[in-house]
């Protein structure tokens, strides 16, 4: 017989007991989640990532790309990592100056893993979402912007668009359905890499990324 | 390599509370972390209303997690399975090793660096993996201290919460080469993040725990704040995923709320910087991650628990810390002085299925019973209620319905049983009683003087001259005349 076997047949042989209470998890969230309209949601994700130590801007479709590269410039950038073939990305790349060199995540990272842990500067993804009440983004990463990405190099740009912040965690899931089709890496991510493993003292930067550039874009209407 | 850390609570349990209540600094240390952690938690639950709803259905979930168990295994392994990861089952420590091992071997690993993981510190992985000449690095910045000091945790939150920076200063300045001393705690991190980089792109093995596995999808979360699981997760060809098999819940949806009670309870966090939900190894057209996923399900002593509906509410822990945050005794003593990997009020309860009541139990004797662990517990578990069914477990006469756990009886002793046998007989006839008390208040100039460890560091107790029913007739009488 198999560990397998033995472990369920001893779970199968155990009592009962009484019928337990199933879980009322959205009757929870219909009586605990706020009701923000888009501006609120944008204030109240804006306070919980700064909180952590998150830069954010609140950028238009027409000068993102340039907030994104005075940025770039005024922190001394030397390379930017894109995702291959990225709209977002591309139009970066089409404004870099000379002397930010962009690279391109076009291969499998056992083909340059050194120089991604060693010579990327800063990396920027597009955002699936974000959560307002915790100041979470949700990275969903793709073939195009793997994940990596937003772990390895020391600065990480999200490009997010106001309307896909939601309220809480479960508004998200529930409203995207993520239980019918989960990705193989779905990320929260909330301000850079931190520790408070001595002596209870916070510092930023223990293993990902030593800073976090979250630009809000407002292109798309209001409402998500 | 890292040294075996001794599993012995009954043997040196007394002996090691003694040392560290002697050590005002380590005492100082664990006093400062729980204040802070306590009140970190607090703030993060401003609305009390909101934290008793919160509990209730956190505890709902765990319950109505814990009551379909098997048919949620079942389920998760089905679906993970389809995805792509390989489920492994294991019932001991030997075997989850012997599991991870052969996998070791398949893909000629020599590195393994992990993120954090309590069940890892369970079946003692390290020194396996070290036994068959395979390094396993903690990656984790705590785990990377006490590994590095060669300790074993002493929080399972906060694994080097015992060391201060001074010692962290002086530990790296020893034992990381070319690192001269500094107290900087940016600093250090900094030193800890540079060896650990190398460490993550050489690794073949990277091995994870798991805080919530979801049967319906198939995936594996994971919560932390440094970035570290994330690279063990996603650097290495290979992922192994450890945890016990209590850990897993029906739907996604299940998930915020667990989340939202595990790290508010644990470190006063909304959220973590990072939740990490893992749902397979990378696909052909995806440029990073795991080529191979493995998930470890580790029984080790759970179903015994599980089989008995009282001690099957220990399994509903989601591993937040907050039950020792509040300990007067864990604050007092910390995580050491207990000799098993889970310290605290959920080590006490948990560490006798794990390892036997016979060498476990005088930690269910190291409470007040003051109740603030159950008073915390995101999930609501009855702490006290099931430290007392413990103790009772420790005294019942083996081989009766009263020992039904392994090891049970294993603090009987005859003096100690028929002490109790007395007690009871006198409590509970009024006559015996009468007389007994009235030989114990004009008896009291015989009291001990020597009362064993309570007159160590107290006055010695005696009866009071008069009974109670003595003084209420003198009242009355006095009251009469």
């Amino acid at each position: 017989m198999s560990a397998r076997d033995r472990i369920l047949d001893k779970l199968r042989a155990a009592p009962a007991g009484p019928a337990p209470v199933v879980p009322d998890v959205p009757g929870w969230y219909a009586r605990h989640t706020a009701s923000l309209d888009s501006a609120q949601r944008v204030a109240a994700l804006r306070k919980a990532l700064e909180a952590v130590k998150t830069e954010v801007h609140e950028v238009t479709d027409a000068n993102w790309t340039t907030v994104l590269l005075e940025i770039a410039a005024a922190k001394g950038l030397h390379q930017l990592l894109i995702g291959a073939a990225t709209a977002h990305g591309e139009a970066v790349a089409a404004l870099a100056p000379a002397d930010l060199q962009i690279l391109r995540y076009a291969q499998p990272v056992d083909a340059w893993q050194e120089l991604l842990f060693d010579g990327v500067d800063a990396a920027l993804t597009l955002a699936r979402g974000a959560i307002a009440e915790i100041g979470s983004l949700i990275l969903w990463p793709t073939p195009a912007e793997p994940r990596l990405m937003s772990l390895v190099p020391s600065l990480h740009f999200v490009l997010l668009d106001a309307d896909t912040i939601h309220v809480n965690l479960f508004s998200a899931l529930r409203t995207e359905g993520w239980h019918t089709g989960m990705p193989t890496n779905a990320l929260l991510i909330c301000g850079p890499s931190k520790t408070a493993d001595i002596q209870q003292t916070l510092a930023y930067g223990a293993h990902g990324p030593r800073e976090l550039v979250v630009l809000i874009r407002q292109s798309r209407g209001v409402s998500a | 390599m890292s040294k075996v850390i001794a599993i012995n609570p009954t043997q040196d349990f007394k002996d090691r509370t003694r040392h560290v209540l002697n050590d005002p600094g380590q005492r100082q240390n664990f006093r400062g972390a729980m204040d802070f952690l306590q009140g970190k938690r607090r703030a993060q639950f401003p609305d009390a209303e909101e934290l008793q709803g919160l509990r209730e259905l956190g505890s709902q979930i765990r319950r109505y997690s814990l009551a379909n168990l098997p048919r949620l295994l079942e389920q998760l392994e089905t679906k993970l399975t389809a995805n792509g990861i390989q489920v492994h089952w294991a019932q001991t420590p030997d075997e989850a090793n012997a599991i991870a091992l052969a996998i070791a071997r398949r893909v000629e690993a020599k590195r393994i660096i992990k993120g954090k993981s309590m069940v890892s510190e369970e079946i003692g992985f390290n020194h396996a993996m070290e036994a068959a000449g395979i390094e396993a690095f903690e990656s984790d910045m705590g785990e990377y201290i006490v590994q590095l000091a060669g300790e074993a945790p002493s929080h399972i939150i906060m694994p080097a919460i015992h060391k201060t920076k001074q010692d962290i200063a002086k530990l790296f300045a020893e034992e990381v080469p070319g690192v001269t001393y500094t107290e900087d705690v940016d600093a250090l991190i900094q030193i800890g993040r540079r060896v650990l980089r190398h460490k993550f792109a050489e690794a073949d093995i990277g091995l994870s725990g798991v805080n919530v596995a979801v049967a319906e999808t198939g995936t594996l979360c994971l919560v932390e704040n440094e970035g570290n699981g994330r690279m063990c997760t996603t650097v290495p060809k290979v992922h192994i995923a450890i945890t016990g098999i209590e850990k897993v819940v029906e739907k996604l949806e299940h998930v915020p709320p667990i989340l939202s009670l595990l790290t508010r309870s644990a470190t006063g966090q909304s959220v973590t910087t990072y939740v990490n939900m893992i749902s397979r190894p990378r696909q052909p057209d995806e440029k990073d991650g795991p080529r191979e996923v493995h998930l470890i399900l580790l029984d080790n002593g759970r179903t015994q628990a599980y089989a008995d509906l009282e001690l099957r509410e220990t399994l509903k822990c989601i591993r937040c810390g907050a039950c020792m945050n509040h300990c007067p005794v864990y604050a007092r003593v910390g995580g050491h002085a207990y000799g098993t990997t889970y310290p605290g009020p959920i080590g006490a309860i948990i560490s006798p299925h794990l390892l036997g009541l016979e060498t476990t139990y005088p930690l269910a004797f190291a409470s007040t019973l003051c109740g603030a662990c159950a008073e915390v517990c995101p999930v609501k578990i009855p702490i006290t209620d099931l430290l007392v069914r413990l103790r009772n477990e420790a005294q019942a006469r083996p081989d009766t319905e009263d020992a039904t756990l392994r090891g049970s009886g294993a603090a009987r002793s005859l003096a100690a049983s028929t002490v109790w046998g007395v007690w009871s007989q006198v409590y509970s006839k009024s006559g015996l009683y009468k007389l007994a008390s009235w030989f114990m208040s004009r008896g009291r100039a015989l009291s001990p003087s020597d009362q064993g460890a309570w007159t160590r560091s107290r006055t010695p107790l005696v009866p009071a001259p008069k009974r109670l029913r003595d003084l209420i007739r003198d009242h009355n009488e006095q009251s009469k005349s």
